[in-house]
């Protein structure tokens, strides 16, 4: 145990250490960081003297060496835009992701296990073939024309006179697709209880929770379809082992086939699939915080990216790569937990 | 029932005019810009951000009225005293957000630390220095004649002196102006104007609230709280106001202009901006655009009406020249001079029948449809066979090739910070020199000493009418000249809920004077 969270910790600060190195590599290209921070009509004189303030003129080896020895020590630049350090500006955003990838995947985990089972128990029930195919159209959709249609139907809202209003049916139908609108379609509203530290929450307001909602479901549309067929695919092997064929001949309740004995060995290649998946959600709410300007560190990535931000985006960047390999830790001690015969660090049992 | 007490409120107020209308600024104004203010500071970036903060928490001396002209605000009168120096009256009675009375020392520390800025020091270059009268009178002293020192005036947002002077906790100079980390002026402020900044998270929210004390007791504005978020996605901020989450955004995308002209709840208005778009030729690079006659081409067969029609959506000016109308120097009689024929014609003239390759850069997400704009001039060039080989950058990257002149031909906007057609010419088309900085943004490399001196005598002569004479002279001999290709004044979009009247407090300069908003 001790001897793998070793090794993990010290390919985390490999990982960091290349992803640092790549985004210093390719800063040049990320543009001049002056263009946000000046007038246009400043001098190139004036702009000379505030590069060579910000050290910008150092040749990049120097510029490395200077951010890793502060990095060595916790202090990972200043951002130009925020006028603080970097840090502190993601502990101010990450929050608010943090709690949009909750959200969805709260969505995913309560519709997800229970669409997935049922598809696989009753592969040719009407319902589970209506399932899929929905699960079809939902992952060839792109986030932000989900999230756009959601908001133009329950943000703004739509009227529909497609059918006769003067027939009853023709009402009826009128009326089915009619949305009334209102839900919020930006930011996390003015109601967030303070928790702790940086973490301001919309969970425990109404409002806060009215925010939540279709930023969360358009998040979670990308990775729904992939869990649910997912679990079916799984679920349908595991129905055909021997052990549960064993399980219905001892005669066992079928619930307790499904779900306690089928199920537990159904989540284990999702749970490993899911841990990646929420690395990769932080990735997709780039698009989703962009939309619905939910201020969160993907809405703020993007922003540093075209501001030239440069502190800031190595930062991100690097943080982002340490989420990713803390998640897979977890994954990995998780699973060793589901399932003890998995050894972490690869000896033979 | 609150509507009512409202309304009932509202109503006593009106009963009691003009006595204090601002005392029953009670609304609550929700918008959305496509950013926050950057700093506090508002001597740290001169940007359209920072100058709309300047217009919500501090008050300029004088401000553009919406045709271009000059109202009073807290200098009460000016008068010129010699062709050097104008006298200005402060006016009396003004507080900060601080307590502190307006007096003159609060004009000279403003206008030292102007001189100090590095986004501002150009444009105070003109000025020598600030005479202080008495408490209440002070003047304003060019080194030479200038024309523009009241349009320079409406810069100088007077700062709270005390407020400013001093040391904070940690023993910095709270008057220091910093590009970046944490300044005492970047965080906090005080100033006269109508709202004081509450709460402010940078990059989420700011709010501002009416200031009990505030001077201009005759200002209708019945806003007493606003928010501001800033929305960067076009789509959300339009989605915003069509579902009633905010109240007014700016700016308004052209796509979606019809989908709120055609919405019951929404208010939508216009207006021709003042930024030109345009494409420099490069006679460094290009041999053939050192002869007038391919520029001249180049000119005839670009179809700026096409552009702003199609591309635009008729949200935009056709330029034939860069100043907009209502600037000294906008020449009337200079309109698009769109002919194919003619621009064969002059291409076979100039011995480049065949035509040449070039290549193109432009950015892509800095002005309305920049992108697009470059693709339809590429192919207007292809009809007189100048090949263009097009390059389409996002901005961060855009700048930095724009400073090497990476390009054959490259666009830019540009807004004169004076509202002033000299600015123009003094930044795009003055013969390059990086001594003196001018033609700094000249990436045609074109180099007319003529027009340049004409420019500069013009600069001292503060006879208007005959100022604008020589400007428009100016416009005039560019044109012939064809020193660049002109495309289009952006114009301005704002949008709001029917119930807000921002018709009143919009201005070409686009930073809308919101203390004096009237919500119904």
């Amino acid at each position: 145990m001790l001897a793998f969270l070793v090794q993990r910790i010290s390919q985390a600060f490999l990982v960091m250490f290349v992803i640092s190195v790549i985004a210093f590599a390719i800063q040049d290209g990320l543009g001049d960081p002056l263009q946000e921070m000046v007038g246009m009509s400043v001098s190139e004189e004036e702009r000379e003297a505030i590069r060579e303030e910000l050290g910008l003129n150092d040749p990049m080896v120097v510029q490395y060496l200077r951010f890793a020895g502060n990095a060595l020590q916790g202090d990972l630049g200043n951002s130009y835009f925020y006028s603080k350090p970097t840090l502190e500006v993601i502990a101010e955003h990450l929050p608010a992701t943090l709690e949009l990838v909750i959200g969805a995947s709260l969505i995913i985990v309560f519709l997800s296990v229970p669409i997935g089972v049922y598809a696989a128990i009753r592969p040719q029930a009407w319902l589970s073939k209506f399932f899929m195919g929905v699960s079809t159209v939902g992952i060839s959709i792109p986030v932000f024309l989900t999230a756009i249609v959601l908001i133009q139907l329950f943000s703004i809202g739509v009227t529909v006179n497609w059918f006769p209003s003067d027939t009853g049916w023709g009402q009826w139908l009128n009326d089915f697709f009619t949305t009334e609108g209102g839900l919020p379609s930006y930011g996390r509203g003015d109601e967030l209880t303070h928790l702790f530290g940086t973490w301001e929450s919309g969970f425990f307001t109404g409002t806060g929770l009215m925010h939540l909602v279709l930023p969360s479901v358009s998040l979670a549309s990308i990775m729904l379809p992939l869990f649910i067929r997912l679990i079916r695919a799984e679920m349908m092997e595991v129905l055909q082992s021997d052990y549960i064929r064993y399980a219905r001949a001892k005669g066992l309740s079928a619930g307790r086939i499904n779900f306690l004995h089928a199920l537990k060995n159904t989540m284990l290649p999702v749970i490993t699939v899911g841990g990646v998946q929420i690395g990769i959600m932080v990735a997709y709410t780039i698009l989703t915080e962009t939309v619905f300007q939910w201020p969160g560190v993907g809405l703020m990535f993007l922003e540093a990216i075209t501001r030239s931000d440069i502190p800031l985006i190595v930062a991100y960047l690097m943080v982002v790569g340490l989420i990713f390999v803390v998640t897979n830790t977890l994954v990995d001690l998780i699973y060793g937990l589901v399932n003890p015969t998995v050894k972490l660090t690869g000896k033979k049992a | 029932m609150k509507k009512l007490i409202a309304a009932f409120v509202g109503s006593m107020a009106l009963a009691a005019a003009p006595v204090a209308l601002s005392a029953e600024a009670t609304k609550e104004l929700k918008m959305a810009y496509d950013a926050d203010p950057v700093t506090l500071d508002i001597h740290e970036q001169l940007s359209g951000g920072i100058l709309q903060l300047s217009h919500m928490t501090f008050d300029p001396l004088l401000r553009w009225t919406s045709d271009l002209g000059f109202e009073p605000r807290l200098a009460e009168s000016w008068e010129r005293v010699d062709e050097n120096t104008m006298r200005f009256k402060l006016r009396e009675g003004v507080k900060f957000h601080s307590g502190n009375e307006l007096t003159t020392a609060d004009v000279k520390f403003t206008f030292d630390r102007l001189k100090q800025s590095q986004d501002f020091k150009a444009i105070f270059k003109p000025f020598s220095g600030i005479n202080v009268i008495d408490d209440y009178t002070f003047e304003l002293v060019t080194s030479e004649p200038y024309p523009l020192l009241l349009n320079t005036a409406t810069y100088i947002f007077p700062l709270d002196s005390e407020f400013y002077s001093g040391q904070t906790e940690d023993g910095k100079d709270k008057s220091v102006i910093t590009k970046h980390g944490n300044s005492f002026a970047s965080g906090n402020l005080s100033g006269t104007g109508p709202y004081t900044v509450t709460e402010r998270k940078q990059g989420v929210r700011v709010e501002f609230e009416r200031f009990d004390d505030y001077w201009d007791t005759q200002s209708p504005g019945n806003v007493g709280k606003i928010v501001l978020t800033p929305i960067k996605e076009n789509n959300t901020r339009v989605s915003a106001l069509l579902s009633g989450g905010v109240d007014f955004i700016a700016p308004v995308p052209p796509n979606d202009l019809e989908r709120i002209r055609n919405d019951k709840n929404a208010n939508l208005v216009t207006m021709s901006g003042t930024r030109i778009i345009l494409f420099h030729m490069n006679q460094e690079r290009v041999e053939a655009f050192k002869n007038p006659k391919v520029r001249q081409a180049i000119a005839y067969a670009i179809n700026q009406e096409g552009i702003a029609a199609k591309i635009m959506k008729g949200f935009a000016t056709p330029a034939a020249q860069m100043s907009p109308a209502g600037y000294q120097g906008h020449n009337e009689s200079l309109t698009p001079r769109f002919d194919v024929a003619k621009a064969q014609q002059l291409m076979k003239e100039a011995g480049y029948e065949d035509g040449f390759t070039i290549t193109m850069m432009a950015p892509n997400n800095r002005y309305v449809n920049d992108d697009k704009i470059a693709q339809a001039v590429a192919a207007m060039l292809a009809r007189i066979n100048i090949k263009v080989d097009l390059k389409t950058l996002p901005k961060a990257q855009y700048w930095p090739e724009y400073d090497n002149r990476a390009a054959d031909m490259m666009m830019i906007g540009w807004h004169a910070d004076t509202e002033d057609s000299a600015n123009f010419y003094e930044f795009l088309t003055f013969c390059p020199d990086a001594d003196s900085g001018s033609g700094q943004y000249n990436a045609g490399n074109y180099c007319n000493p003529e027009i340049d001196a004409l420019v500069q005598e013009a600069n001292v002569e503060t006879d208007l009418d005959k100022r604008a004479a020589m400007l428009q002279e100016v416009e005039q001999r560019l044109y012939d000249d064809a020193a660049f290709v002109p495309l289009h004044w952006q114009d301005l979009a704002w949008a709001s809920k029917k119930n807000v009247n921002i018709e009143p407090v919009l201005n070409v300069m686009n930073f809308p004077y919101l203390g004096d908003l009237v919500v119904e």
